[in-house]
């Protein structure tokens, strides 16, 4: 049993090892066929992340990641994907950052109110998506996907100034006005710039998604219902529950992306929010197989790509090289997580063929 | 048991991170030193070089300094959907490389800038389109859209034929609508009769509108339809697929921030480009490295109208030149702004 587990943590970790080392010798090529030298940018984008402000940049967009993939993740542990991650977060920032900017409060309830209204915002709006799949079997895809649009022209609207948006004097971006610094989450001072607070909750949200997928009832059901729902049901859960259930909560989780920004720098909602985590958030669970430490990891990668090779462009190359490789990435994934799958069933029915055949030679021994 | 190693590997793993950070090296990027050579920096805004309008024109003038104060130019490209961390970054890394003047091409630099310059006394930063967030070394470069959004409005009501002429902004920001009013003001002071048909490519934060030449195209195209046979696009990148399509049916189209006119890449359409409403990011650029390297720094609010010719609207087109009661009415309208006859609103 334990050889067994050695073999599974091997394979587990042969997937995305072996994507990794396609997607960059792929990168390679592209860049070959470009007249680029084929390696020089790796070694650029490494020598920039030894700087310590690059690698507290890493950091704190590491953690932005975590929790838009725990998000995505959570679906899909319930065969639900979520790519609704990026309306659901935005949403939620800004109104977070409405509210907390129309109130004053003593430090910690202030945080906790900011805290409160981004999950129930994400989880009101992946709810609805929740809702139309349970009662009128709307695929949560179409849902989703048609709420993020939604949700752009909203905001658009919301931040007007004649609505809930701030414009300041002589600025040509619109707020949702300053958060006070009540509501503002303390950071970790280091060498090369602060780490957001909200870093650290979103990394110790890892560990809650462990928890209570694999040790309750309540994640046994949802994984349960996401492997067969029909199977599922005859064990006497109720699956559409589930649905909105895990939609709820993936959306709530969704809603805290913008945190660790918004209560760690901005401290203010605006045009310049960042856009698009929600589908980096998939590309990371997807690499990171939906684990939590597996997400750390990708999460960690992607930050990585995305911030060292900010300065590519400063040194002749362009930084489009690690978009590129992030799609490889997924693609080489998708495909090597197929093969290793593949190749670790062959090798369990072999094993499987190989004891009995033993079994039977002993027998024969025995009989004869 | 395998429940707390578990745990624990979460535990440390995002430890070590953290602490990695802090202790690795204590290295920062500032490796980069004081040169002898004057170097200047530009952070570009959305759609980067290649956009054939705002961030060429700032190119333009760190290229035009290049040639004639023998300064050495340095660009840096932002990323999609990056936040105000990254635009710290990479303005603390130009700083530091020893640029001066960095400037933000657009006004979402400002917090950036705000941030970024308090730490580098010594070095100007540039802030173009923005004066909401000022300091002692941060020059706000400024233009009066709408002045020259107004005289482009003159324009086109005096050329439709139809009575209807269309606005294109690329996203739906308030500086867009600056232009938007000031068109929407010169067409009906002109003449009221004149229908205006007004759309947006895109909402923030989908900065795609001006980016994206196929939305400009395919809005272009829906006005033409409707009757629209006056195109002004502003809309940065996005703008040149309005313009295609405006050539393409063989209506005028009206370029923005530079003379797109002259511009390589809409050469095949350029007969058809009737002017273009000029914002002087280039001279802005290049005014601001001088006053850098003669030593007397560019602070605070710097303005640029229609007086200083810091926007007006581009003549190069000889189509346009020979309707002189257009070129007059236009001259009148500049005119009387200069002198403070006509207000030009800047919301719609």
């Amino acid at each position: 049993m334990r050889k067994f587990d050695k073999d599974r943590l091997l394979l587990g970790l042969a997937g995305p090892a072996l994507a990794l080392v396609v997607a960059f010798l792929l990168t390679s090529v592209v860049l070959l066929l470009s007249d680029r030298n084929p390696f020089e940018p790796y070694r650029i984008m490494v020598e920039n992340a030894e700087f310590t402000d690059v690698q507290v940049l890493i950091l704190n967009q590491t953690g932005t990641y975590y929790l838009a993939a725990l998000a995505v993740a959570i679906g899909f542990r319930m065969n639900l994907f979520n790519i609704g991650v990026d309306g659901q977060y935005r949403l939620a920032a800004m109104l977070a950052a409405v509210v907390g900017a129309s109130v004053e409060l003593p430090g910690p309830l202030h945080v906790l109110l900011i805290v409160f209204v981004a999950m129930f915002v994400g989880a009101f709006w992946a709810g609805i998506a929740g809702i139309l799949k349970t009662t009128r079997g709307v695929s949560e895809v179409v849902s989703t996907i048609m709420l993020n649009a939604i949700a752009t022209s909203l905001i658009a609207w919301m931040i007007l100034p004649a609505n809930l948006g701030v414009q300041a004097e002589g600025s040509n971006d619109l707020t949702t006005g300053e958060i006070a610094e009540s509501g503002w989450i303390p950071g970790l001072d280091v060498d090369g710039g602060t780490i957001y607070g909200f870093t650290f909750v979103a990394f110790a949200l890892g560990i809650v998604y462990w928890f209570v997928l694999n040790r309750t009832r309540f994640g046994f059901d949802l994984r349960a219902t996401g492997a067969s729902d029909s199977a599922a049901q005859a064990s006497g859960v109720d699956a559409k529950k589930m649905v909105l259930t895990a939609m709820l909560i993936s959306g709530a989780v969704a809603g805290l992306t913008g945190l660790p920004l918004l209560l760690g720098q901005t401290h203010t909602y605006s045009f310049s929010f960042p856009a698009g985590i929600g589908f980096t958030g998939i590309t990371i669970a997807l690499l990171g197989r939906n684990s939590p430490i597996g997400i750390f990891f990708a999460a960690l990668l992607v930050a990585f790509l995305d911030k060292a090779s900010a300065s590519l462009d400063q040194y002749g190359y362009e930084k489009e090289i690690a978009t590129i490789m992030q799609g490889l990435i997924v693609i080489s994934v998708v495909v090597s997580y197929e093969l290793v799958r593949q190749y670790g069933l062959r090798r369990q029915q072999q094993k499987v063929g190989e004891e009995l055949a033993a079994q039977a030679k002993k027998k024969e021994a025995v009989s004869s | 048991m395998r429940r707390i190693t578990r745990i624990a590997t979460v535990g440390v793993a995002s430890a070590a991170l953290a602490l990695s950070a802090t202790a690795c090296g204590g290295k920062s990027s500032s490796s980069g030193g004081d040169d002898q050579d004057p170097k200047a920096a530009i952070a570009y805004d959305i759609g980067g070089r290649g956009d054939q309008s705002f961030n060429d024109a700032a190119y333009a003038g760190l290229a035009k300094a290049e040639k004639d104060l023998g300064v050495e130019g340095t660009e840096a490209e932002p990323s999609e959907g990056e936040g105000d961390p990254d635009k710290v970054q990479r303005l603390t890394e130009l700083a530091r490389a020893g640029n001066n003047p960095v400037i933000g091409v657009g006004f979402a630099y400002a917090p950036a800038i705000a941030e970024v310059a308090p730490k580098f006394p010594k070095t100007t930063f540039g802030l173009i389109d923005d004066t909401s967030k000022t300091g002692k070394n941060i020059a706000n470069l400024v233009f009066n859209e709408e002045q020259g959004s107004y005289l482009a409005g003159v324009a086109a009501a005096k050329v439709t034929k139809t009575n209807t002429v269309g606005f294109i902004g690329g996203v739906e920001t308030p500086l867009i609508k600056k232009f938007e009013a000031g068109y929407v003001q010169g067409v009906k002071d002109t003449n009221k009769n004149v229908n205006v048909k007004v759309q947006y490519l895109t909402q923030p934060p989908d900065f795609g509108g001006f980016s994206k030449p196929d939305l400009g195209k395919a809005a272009a195209e829906g006005q033409l339809d409707a009757g629209a046979d006056v195109i002004y696009a502003a809309a940065g990148l996005a703008g040149s697929g309005s313009i295609e399509a405006a050539a393409k049916a063989k209506k005028w189209a009206i370029g923005v921030d530079s003379d797109q006119y002259n511009q390589k890449g809409l050469a095949a359409y350029k007969e058809y480009i009737l002017t273009s409403v000029t914002k002087d990011v280039a001279d802005s650029v290049y005014n601001l490295i001088k006053s850098v390297k003669d030593g007397k720094p560019q602070s605070g609010e710097v303005r640029y109208g229609l007086d200083k010719g810091g926007v007006g609207l581009a003549t190069s087109n000889p189509a346009y030149t020979k309707l002189t009661d257009v070129t007059a009415a236009v001259e009148k309208a500049k005119a009387d702004i200069i002198a403070g006859k006509i207000k030009v609103k800047t919301a719609p």
